[in-house]
Formats: structure tokens, C-alpha cells, sequence
């Protein structure tokens, strides 16, 4: 019940962006069988948000601890490349996808260990990745568009499982695992101490520096997903074009979830939310025919509101004025009480 | 006077920081402004320098009412203030920080030389010798605190607030201030000198304000007070007791050893001591702010790792290298500064006091949510904290019910050994005493408690024993009969001379 | 020497190793045509580099002068295609909107308390939004006047050009260099970076100063559009995607602390030409491929960053000592 409170925010959002779309483009919510695999807006939403999406988990970690990640777009290239070079070396499916993967965690480790123990500040550590990732990349794939033709790395892309996208299926249970890992362990409850109150937390017990990095480690793992995800996509690693500026869309998508950047309390649910927001109005404004240069002032706008609705200070102002208007009942109510009597 | 202030009163929710304060500061004098930890003290001072707007009272100065609103609006009105620390910038040159805001300009740009002139003229008659085009970092404390006096005199020039300026300077450097100081009382200042060093005040001031919960307690001489008159005033005497109940009984027991520090030191924290804690034993440590107190405990609980010296227990030497290890060990603090260090504001009083005991748990296994809502239930009635319930973030509690949320977590963690810094600091009197009688209940439930306390009754209400400290080294043990206000404050108070005297 | 310069000597050093380096692989790279090259191409990088990094020394960030430049470039295109108002008239404009946008971000930082980054994401896409409203095409800059700033050059000796935009980027360097060393504006940039209670007890007006601060960015980022626009001859509305990462390597590697309070606007020109030189070093190679930018530019900066970190450990420590 909380959590549906949580995120009404964001529902009705994109309930209203649903509804606006529907009006010019009528067709916006059908969703026909063809082939055996559903087809139609709702899908390829779900479908093309899975980068963001994937990010937007990791990310709503880390800002959960106060951080930022900003390396998870040069992280998906890297992981991409890794994937799309292990496959062309011969290395099958599962050494391709592990060693993604493994690409992914080292990335987080390297973020973590800046971040946490060498105690440099998020966005300046993450941002040394952030430069220097997309020439790692490109040092896997030699410069060159990697492609590769194998179907079951394509599957990942393109592929569909119970007539769903899979990328949307690999988006979806992602969140859910993750959501569920956070809220069913005590993780979630611990990452949202450190982001509060590092130090407290630390007094109590808490090992603020695992966590930190395991946060970061979480992030580069959700960047191999969708490096993987945007690989199989067009069958090949484009290490200049992979995940590029993604990192500020899963930022965005954070944020349009009502995370607030200075850490604590998080939704997941929210975030995800978040990234179908962001899909829903790219590919709508294609969709109701609207030039795709609107796109991005409606991000801006988008996130203009949202930080005013987060702004501390606004909150403040708010605080005092119920405050006011509260003494002001209560003064009433006394001058009432004293004429009754 | 210089300065005069009447019935300063300034309430914050919960507590009343200042009930009726009368203050006076003539020219040409030192006042030192005295108290312990939520006195008052600093709540005096930023109603003075413009940060808090005061809630009744007069403030007066060379007669006219005053009611500055900011900083810089006291600095135009004369009153000029050193902190501690965060008084200058330590990125920019000494010029620079001393003409800040007042820059010579020529064309628009700043011109250098005639800056350095400033700063250097500005610092005439301070005895310094520096080279004032370098960073304000290449220079120590003690320097930097004479150039934040030099620019807070040259910009305000009539009292000038000196808030602990001397807790992090060495004897020499000290003099050094204090000779500045003098010379600036000579030439006609008035000047609030506020420290816990009782040693400097009777070497520097001329008067003595001292405040307590809020209050002013007394205004004297300072050649009129011994140091045991004055830290009787600054901590109170066990009279108007009606909070604590019955006096322990303080009959020396035999207690098992539960816990043993031998030779347990850090070089400028606290210097190597030998302390045991028996069995359901309270042991309190009693000194002034800046004693040593605080530094022990955070060396017992890892906060700090020890240079020298260990503990260990009836199984063998104890691992105190980190908090973990500590809570590993057995052991639980609740920190005196609860809003930086106790509480995870933004969580609420379940998950507050949930932490630790998940913390120790790991990850992987939650704690219930049943469990840790009958834990939250058990520990707000059982403590009686005011909530609108466990869901509540600890944030919008009050202090004195943040401060038994932080108790709960360490009690439901059922530790051997529990350190209370400053248990019942910033709480309200009813609070105050269920905090002192939870003591007595859990110790006699077999837990060990060690209470940092600037309140001597609350010390000889709760401790079998008590350790007094001063000037960072554990200087006296007093067990029975032997605590009472009168001892504990000799042991602080004394250099030996004033035992000996006591003595004679 | 005071530990203050340590890093912009680490950077000098570095630079001059660096250009020793090449030179004694091709002695070419002495000649003043790279030198002229290297100022000619990075222009608008240096321009714009010198108003983040008053932003940075300030302990902010603008993320979106890449957007504002490729804005400026679009604007002033369509303008002299559709308006026939003289370049000049076009400029002065422009700078006037960049300025006001800056310092409406400087505004919703203070006003709203919200970090600088997030803030200035939004600008960034809503600056870029607006190039793209103006078009979706590249617009070719077609004007009498602007041959005539894109021929100026002085040759100096060796043949090197010395061009017209390479000239009002170092004009600029220096007029940042004055802003940031030299006024009360910069004390009060530094004072903020030293940490904002403080300056503000010192009498820093932190909401003026702050609007200020992102204004001067904006100013900087439109004259770096304009020079863009004089080196490409056109407008284009997806150009210097990233730029503001670029430049925020560049003055971090221009010796200028992250965190604010601490650096050098000379810095930043000599991180520019550093990541110049690596490029132009690429370039004559031939062999090298140029992937080897990006993952030295990142070396470069993890060295300085932790070179910073451990300046600030060590004075610190002293400080405490």
C-alpha cells in the first residue's frame, strides 16, 4: 500500500503521457499477435527502454548512497565489446555472456574502490571511466563496428520468449530480482543508512566500504546487461555509439522517479518507472507526429518540475507555510474555546 | 558597559537554549563566558553575532538596542567573532583573507601590492612575521586564529568573540594568542573569551560568566574564584536532585571481571590507562570538555586504533580495531554527538533501532519485519518514546527521543559492555531521569555500562565507580563512599597543590 | 615553492615532456605550424574550458556549454540565412541569450538548492532541444564577413598560421585569467569553492555570486560557439556532443582541484594543448589508433586527481599538526 503511494507520482505521469499520445495516435495501445510474439507501441516501448531501464537499477543504487555513476554508458561499450569479441573469438554463449559480465563487475570494482576506500567523490571518480572507458572499447574491437552472427546472442537483442521482447523480459525480471534482493534482504534497508548517515551507520555496525562498492558493482552489472542487450540488438559492438549518454538518461530516470540525488530512501519500482517515462515519450512523440526535436525540451522540461518539487528549499517554504497556516487554526480554535467559555 | 544583555531568552522545539540571560562586557575587559556541552554557551554567541534571532530580551551595545540579522550585520555593528575552526579560507592567501570583501581595486582588478600593504598594516602590532602573499595553509592554526582576530578586529573593532580559539594550539602558541588578546583589551576592546580550559581562563580573564542549562548561573571576578568554586558552579552540586531518585549506595562490591584495558592508549588522544569493568558494574568517567573523556571511549570502541596496550576478557585479548570488531567483541556505544554520529535521520524509529542488530546479523538475514516491529513497540513503551509510531522517521523526533531510540538499538543488540557518551545531554528533565533508572535496570540485569557525563549528580546517582580525567590522562579512581561532588571536583580541579590543600 | 603550484607545475612539466617527447620522434612538431594548428583547432575547446573552469574553481559544474555551443552555432546560422542582420549584430545577440540562459541556471541552483550537475543536465538538454527546434540540418554559414574572419591570420615565422580564433581564445585565457585571479568577482569564486559557510560568513553574496558564476560560463560557451562556427563554417545542431566532458578534463588536467577552491585558468590552456598535442602526437604516428586519446586522457586524470588528493591529505595533515 506505502509502496503504491510511493509511486503514484509516476503513474499518473504516465498514465497522462499514455492518454496524450492515445489522442493523436489511436492506435497507441493495441497490441496485436503476430507470429506468435506481441507487437505494437506497448512492446516496442518495452522493448527499446531496456538500456535505460537496466541502468536506471544500478544507478537507483547509487544514488541511494549519496553517488553517482556516470561510467555506466562508456560500461555498456566496454561489456558489448567484450561480449561481441568472446563470440567472435569462439568462446560460445556462455563465455561471451560471463565474460561481459565479468567485464561489468570489474568496472564497478574499479569505481567502488576510487569511491570508497580511496575516498574520492562519486562524480569525480566515476568520471575518469566516464573519458577513458570508450577508448577501452574501442581497444577490443580494434576500432571497428565488431559484428558477429550467432542466434543465441542475437536472442538478447531481438529474440522473444512467450511472445515477449526479450530485452523487456531481461529488463523486467532485473528490476523484480533486484527489488526483491533489496526488499526481502536487508540490503535495502542498509544501503539507505549509509546514503542518510555514513558515519552513524558505521558506528553501528554497518560495513559502509563493502556496501559502497558492492553498490558500484550492482551498477556495472546492470551496464553489462544492457551492454549486452544493445549488442545483440544490432549484432555487433559500436564502441563510439554504445550507451552513448545513456548514463544521463538512467540519471534522469532516477530522478523522475523522485530519488532524491542526495541519497537515502529509494524505489526501484519508482526509477524503472522513470525510464518507461522517458521511453514513452521518445517513442511517442514519434508516434503522435510530433518532430522528435520536441523530445529532448520535454526532458528538460520534465526535469525542471521534478527538482522543484525536490528542492529542499521549496520544502522548507512548504513546512513553514503549514506550520503557519497550522498555528493559525490552533489560535482560532483557543479564541473559540475562550468566547465559548 | 560596552555591552549589556537582559533577559536573552531563545527557545528551540523541546528545549529552552536560553532562559533570561544577563550578560554585561565593559571595554577594556576579558569576560570569559563558561559552561558545559548545551549550556548555552554558543546559542549566547550566535544571538550575538546575528545567526539566531533572539525570542525575548534586550541586547544592547554602547547603550543603543541592537538586533543584528547576519554576520556581517554585527560586523557593521562592531561585534566581531573567531571560531574555532571555519573562520578564514584556507585556499586563499593571508592578503587576501584579511582584505576580503575590502579590496584595494585599480581599474577594476585588484591591485596586489597595495593588498599586501593592507594586510601587512593590518597585522602591525599583532607580532607577527609572515609572508602575507602565501596560502593561508601554509600556515598553523595558532597564526590563522591571530589573522582571523586581526580581520575580525579591523572590521568590527568594539567586542570581539573569541569562541574556543585555543582548542587546537599548543602552550607557546597559546601564550602568543594571549598576548595579542591583551593588547587588544588594552587598546580599549571588549572581548568574550569562551573556552574549557579552566587554566587560561584564570591566567587571561578578568571576569566569569557562567551558564548551565540555559541559565545563568553566576557572574564574578575571576581573581575572586578557585577552580573548584568554579567547576562547581560549571557542573552543579548534588542538591536540587529531585530527578535522580535514590543516591546509589555506593557500597564497593566484588564484582567478576568482565573486561580488562591495560597500558590502552593513543598518542594525542588519551595517554596508556588500566581500567576493569566488573560484571553489571556502571563505571563513570567524569572531566571537563576536552579532557579526554570522549577520546577514551572512542579508542574502546575502535573509533580510533590504540597505539599501545590491549584488552581482553575471560577468554583472552579482545580484537578493538574497528566498531565492528568492537560490536563483534561485545560491546556498543551511543555517541555524544547523535545527530552526526547516532542517528540515520531519514529512517524511520524501527529501522533506527533495527540497525545494529541487523548490521551484526549481515545482509543476508533480515531481521523480521514482525520482529523489529515488537522490538520497536517493546522499546517505545519500555522507554516511553514519544512517537506517533515506529514508523516515524527518527528525524522529526525530539533530541531526548532520538537519544533513547539510539539507547534501543544498543539495548536490543543486549551488548556485555555499553558506552554513554553524554547520555542525557539536550533532554528534557523527565527524560533525563528514565535514561538514569534504565541504567540501573539493565546493569542489574548483569550488562556493563561506562556513562561519559558532565553532570556530577548523575554521575554519583548511577556509578559504582568513577574514573575521573584530566588533561587527557585518567587521573583518579573512586570508588564507594569516595564519590561525591566534592572529590570528583577536586580531582579535576586539582594540580596536586589543591589536594594538598584539601588535605591539610 | 608554494604547494599551491605544485600542480600546475606537474602540468607544465608534463606538457613540455610531452611535446619533447614528440619532437624527438618527428622534429616537425617544433615548427610554428603545429604550433599554429594546435591553437587554430582547439579554440573553442580552450574558450569554453576557461568558463568551466571558474565554474569548477566556484565547486560547480556546467554540463551544458557542448549543448549551448552547438545552439550558438545553429542560432547564428539561421539568423544570417533568415534575418540578414550583420554578423556583429548576430554575435552580440547570441552572447546576450548564452549569458542570460547561464545565469538562469545559476539562479535555479541557488534558488532551489538542487547540485549544479542535475541542474545543468536540464539545461543541457533543453539547449540542445532548442538548436534542434531551429533545425535538424546542418545550416552552411555563407557570409561576406565571415571569409573575412576565417582568412585572418598573422604568419609567423616558419609559416605557421596564427589564426584569428586562435588569437581570441588566448585574449580569452587571459581575460579569465584576470576575472579569476584578479577581481573581486574571483575572490568570491574562490570563496566559494573553499567551502560556502565560510564564504559566506566572510560576506560572499553567495546567490548573486553563484548566478554570476553560471552566467560568465554561458557568455564563455556562446564566444565558444561563435568561434565554432567561424572554424566549421556552419551550424549544426548535433555538434560537440560531450564537449563539457572534454573541457572538464581539461582543466582537471590543467591542474585545477575538482572539488573547487583551488586552480589555475593558465592551467586549463595548457590541458587543452596537452590534449592537443596527445591528438596531433596520434596523427603523425599513423600507426597509433585513436582510441589511445581517450584512455590517456583518463590516465591523466586519475594521476591528477590522486596527485590532488594526496596534496590535500598532506597539507591537511600538516594543518592538523
Amino acid at each position: 500500500m506505502t509502496a503504491l503511494r510511493r509511486v503514484t507520482p509516476q503513474l499518473l505521469t504516465l498514465a497522462a503521457l499514455v492518454a496524450l499520445v492515445t489522442l493523436f495516435f489511436p492506435d497507441f495501445l493495441r497490441i496485436e499477435v503476430v507470429n506468435g510474439r506481441l507487437v505494437g507501441p506497448i512492446m516496442d516501448i518495452l522493448k527499446r527502454g531496456a538500456p535505460v531501464g537496466l541502468l536506471a537499477v544500478g544507478m537507483t543504487l547509487v544514488i541511494a548512497t549519496r553517488g553517482i555513476d556516470l561510467s555506466v554508458g562508456t560500461t555498456m561499450a566496454i561489456t558489448g565489446a567484450v561480449a561481441a569479441w568472446s563470440i567472435t573469438q569462439g568462446y560460445g554463449l556462455g563465455g561471451a555472456l560471463a565474460l561481459a559480465l565479468l567485464a561489468g563487475v570489474l568496472a564497478g570494482l574499479w569505481n567502488g574502490t576510487l569511491v570508497a576506500i580511496i575516498g574520492i567523490q562519486p562524480i569525480v571518480a566515476t568520471l575518469i571511466l566516464m573519458t577513458s572507458g570508450r577508448g577501452i572499447a574501442q581497444l577490443v574491437t580494434e576500432g571497428r563496428i565488431l559484428t558477429f552472427s550467432h542466434d543465441g546472442m542475437a536472442f538478447f537483442g531481438s529474440g522473444d520468449l512467450l511472445g515477449i521482447p526479450a530485452p523487456a523480459l531481461l529488463w523486467g525480471l532485473t528490476a523484480v530480482a533486484v527489488a526483491l534482493l533489496m526488499r526481502r534482504s536487508a540490503l535495502g534497508m542498509l544501503i539507505e543508512a549509509v546514503g542518510v548517515n555514513r558515519a552513524a551507520s558505521a558506528l553501528a555496525g554497518v560495513n559502509a566500504t563493502v556496501l559502497l562498492i558492492a553498490v558500484y558493482v550492482a551498477s556495472g552489472l546492470c551496464a553489462a546487461l544492457a551492454g549486452i542487450v544493445a549488442t545483440a540488438d544490432i549484432r555487433g559492438a559500436d564502441a563510439n555509439n554504445a550507451g552513448l549518454w545513456l548514463e544521463l538518461d538512467a540519471i534522469l530516470a532516477v530522478v523522475i522517479g523522485g530519488n532524491s540525488l542526495l541519497g537515502g530512501r529509494f524505489s526501484i519500482a519508482a526509477s524503472v518507472l522513470g525510464a518507461l517515462i522517458i521511453q514513452t515519450v521518445d517513442t511517442g512523440i514519434l508516434l503522435a507526429g510530433f518532430p522528435s526535436e520536441y523530445n529532448l525540451v520535454i526532458k528538460a522540461g520534465l526535469v525542471l518540475v521534478i527538482l522543484v518539487l525536490q528542492s529542499p528549499n521549496l520544502a522548507h517554504h512548504w513546512y513553514a507555510l503549514r506550520r503557519a497556516a497550522q498555528a493559525r487554526r490552533e489560535r482560532a480554535m483557543d479564541t473559540a474555546k475562550e468566547t465559548g467559555q | 558597559m560596552l555591552l549589556t544583555i537582559r533577559s536573552l531568552t531563545k527557545t528551540f522545539p523541546g528545549t529552552k537554549a536560553l532562559d533570561r540571560v544577563d550578560f554585561d562586557l565593559a571595554a577594556g575587559e576579558v569576560h570569559a563566558l563558561l559552561g558545559e556541552n548545551g549550556a548555552g554557551k554558543s546559542t549566547l554567541i550566535k544571538c550575538l553575532t546575528g545567526a539566531y534571532e533572539r525570542d525575548e530580551g534586550v541586547i544592547a551595545l554602547d547603550g543603543a538596542t541592537v538586533s543584528p540579522r547576519s554576520t556581517s550585520e554585527a560586523q557593521e555593528l562592531g561585534i566581531g567573532t573567531v571560531y574555532q575552526e571555519v573562520n578564514l579560507l584556507p585556499n586563499l592567501t593571508v592578503a587576501q583573507n584579511l582584505t576580503f570583501g575590502q579590496e584595494p581595486t585599480r581599474f577594476g582588478m585588484v591591485d596586489r601590492r597595495a593588498q599586501r600593504r593592507q594586510a601587512e598594516a593590518m597585522l602591525e602590532g599583532y607580532g607577527l612575521d609572515i609572508d602575507v602573499g602565501r596560502d593561508l595553509s601554509a600556515y598553523s592554526v595558532a597564526i590563522r586564529q591571530i589573522i582571523a582576530i586581526a580581520r575580525a578586529v579591523a572590521l568590527s573593532g568594539k567586542v570581539l568573540i573569541l569562541d574556543e580559539p585555543t582548542a587546537s594550539l599548543d602552550a607557546r602558541e597559546v601564550e602568543t594568542l594571549f598576548d595579542v588578546v591583551r593588547g587588544l583589551r588594552d587598546r580599549g576592546l571588549g572581548i568574550v573569551f569562551v573556552s574549557h580550559f579552566l587554566d587560561q581562563v584564570f591566567e587571561l580573564t578578568d571576569r566569569v560568566t557562567v551558564l548551565r542549562n540555559g541559565q545563568k548561573v553566576t557572574t564574578e571576578r575571576t581573581a575572586d574564584l578557585d577552580r573548584v568554586q568554579l567547576i562547581e558552579h560549571m557542573l552543579g552540586r548534588a542538591l536540587e536532585n529531585e530527578v535522580v531518585g535514590h543516591a546509589k549506595t555506593h557500597v564497593a562490591q566484588d564484582r567478576p571481571e568482565l573486561l580488562a584495558f591495560e597500558n590502552f592508549g593513543r598518542r594525542g588522544h588519551v595517554e596508556p590507562f588500566d581500567l576493569t569493568v566488573g560484571e553489571g558494574e556502571v563505571l563513570g568517567l567524569a572531566g571537563l570538555l576536552g579532557s579526554g573523556r570522549t577520546e577514551s571511549a572512542e579508542l574502546m570502541f575502535g573509533l580510533a586504533a590504540a597505539h599501545s596496550g590491549g584488552a581482553r576478557d575471560q577468554s583472552g585479548a579482545l580484537d578493538l580495531s574497528s566498531p565492528r570488531a568492537a560490536i563483534a567483541a561485545g560491546f556498543g556505544f551511543a555517541p555524544e554527538e547523535r545527530k552526526e554520529d547516532g542517528i540515520v535521520a531519514d529512517l524511520s524509529v524501527r529501522e533506527n533501532i533495527a540497525l545494529a542488530l541487523q548490521a551484526r546479523r549481515g545482509w543476508a538475514r533480515p531481521v523480521p519485519r514482525a520482529e523489529q516491529l515488537r522490538l520497536a513497540d517493546e522499546y517505545i513503551e519500555k522507554l516511553d518514546i514519544r512517537t506517533s509510531g515506529p514508523e516515524q522517521p527518527i528525524g522529526d523526533l525530539s533530541g531526548g527521543n532520538q537519544q533513547k531510540v539510539v539507547l534501543a538499538r544498543w539495548l536490543a543488540m543486549n551488548p556485555r559492555f555499553l558506552i554513554l557518551d553524554e547520555p542525557t545531554r539536550g533532554i528534557d528533565v523527565g527524560a533525563h531521569a528514565e535514561i538514569l533508572r534504565l541504567i540501573q535496570q539493565v546493569t542489574a540485569q548483569g550488562m556493563s555500562i561506562l556513562v561519559i557525563s558532565s553532570e556530577l549528580d548523575e554521575l554519583i546517582a548511577v556509578a559504582d565507580r568513577v574514573i575521573v580525567v584530566r588533561d587527557r590522562r585518567h587521573v583518579a579512581e573512586l570508588t564507594g563512599s569516595e564519590i561525591t561532588t566534592d572529590t570528583i571536583v577536586r580531582a579535576i580541579a586539582a594540580p596536586g597543590r589543591d589536594q594538598a590543600e584539601a588535605s591539610v | 615553492m608554494n604547494p599551491r603550484l605544485y600542480p600546475l607545475a606537474a602540468t607544465i612539466a608534463i606538457f613540455l615532456l610531452a611535446w619533447v617527447i614528440c619532437v624527438m620522434q618527428f622534429p616537425y612538431m617544433l615548427s610554428t605550424r603545429v604550433v599554429g594548428n594546435l591553437l587554430t583547432d582547439n579554440a573553442y575547446l580552450g574558450i569554453v574550458a576557461v568558463g568551466m573552469t571558474v565554474v569548477i574553481l566556484s565547486g560547480g559544474i556546467d554540463l551544458s556549454v557542448g549543448s549551448v555551443i552547438a545552439f550558438s552555432g545553429v542560432f547564428i546560422a539561421v539568423m544570417l540565412r533568415d534575418s540578414g542582420l550583420h554578423p556583429l549584430v548576430v554575435f552580440a545577440l547570441l552572447l546576450v541569450v548564452t549569458s542570460a540562459f547561464g545565469a538562469a541556471m545559476g539562479w535555479l541552483i541557488h534558488a532551489l538548492a538542487m547540485p549544479p550537475f542535475i541542474v545543468t543536465l536540464a539545461g543541457m538538454f533543453l539547449a540542445r532541444g532548442a538548436a534542434y527546434m531551429l533545425t535538424i540540418d546542418s545550416v552552411p554559414i555563407d557570409h561576406a564577413f565571415y571569409d573575412l574572419l576565417d582568412d585572418a591570420y598573422y604568419l609567423m615565422p616558419g609559416k605557421g598560421r596564427l589564426t584569428l580564433i586562435g588569437v581570441v581564445m588566448l585574449l580569452t585565457v587571459l581575460v579569465g585569467m584576470i576575472v579569476a585571479h584578479r577581481t573581486r568577482f574571483g575572490a568570491s569564486v574562490f570563496a566559494l569553492g573553499g567551502g560556502e559557510a565560510t564564504a559566506r560568513l566572510m560576506g560572499v553574496k553567495v546567490g548573486r555570486t553563484t548566478v554570476a558564476i553560471y552566467a560568465f560560463s554561458g557568455l564563455m560557451a556562446g564566444l565558444s560557439g561563435i568561434v565554432f562556427s567561424i572554424y566549421t563554417s556552419s551550424g549544426y545542431p548535433l555538434a560537440t556532443v560531450g564537449t563539457e566532458l572534454t573541457a572538464i578534463a581539461a582543466v582537471v588536467i590543467g591542474g585545477t582541484l575538482l572539488t573547487g577552491g583551488a586552480g589555475f585558468v593558465f592551467g586549463t590552456l595548457i590541458g587543452v594543448l596537452t590534449m592537443g598535442l596527445i591528438q596531433t602526437y596520434i596523427v603523425f604516428d599513423g600507426t597509433l589508433s585513436s582510441w589511445w586519446t581517450k584512455i590517456i586522457i583518463g590516465l591523466l586524470l586519475l594521476a591528477f586527481i590522486l596527485l590532488q588528493k594526496g596534496l590535500l591529505r598532506v597539507t591537511t595533515a600538516r594543518a592538523g599538526a
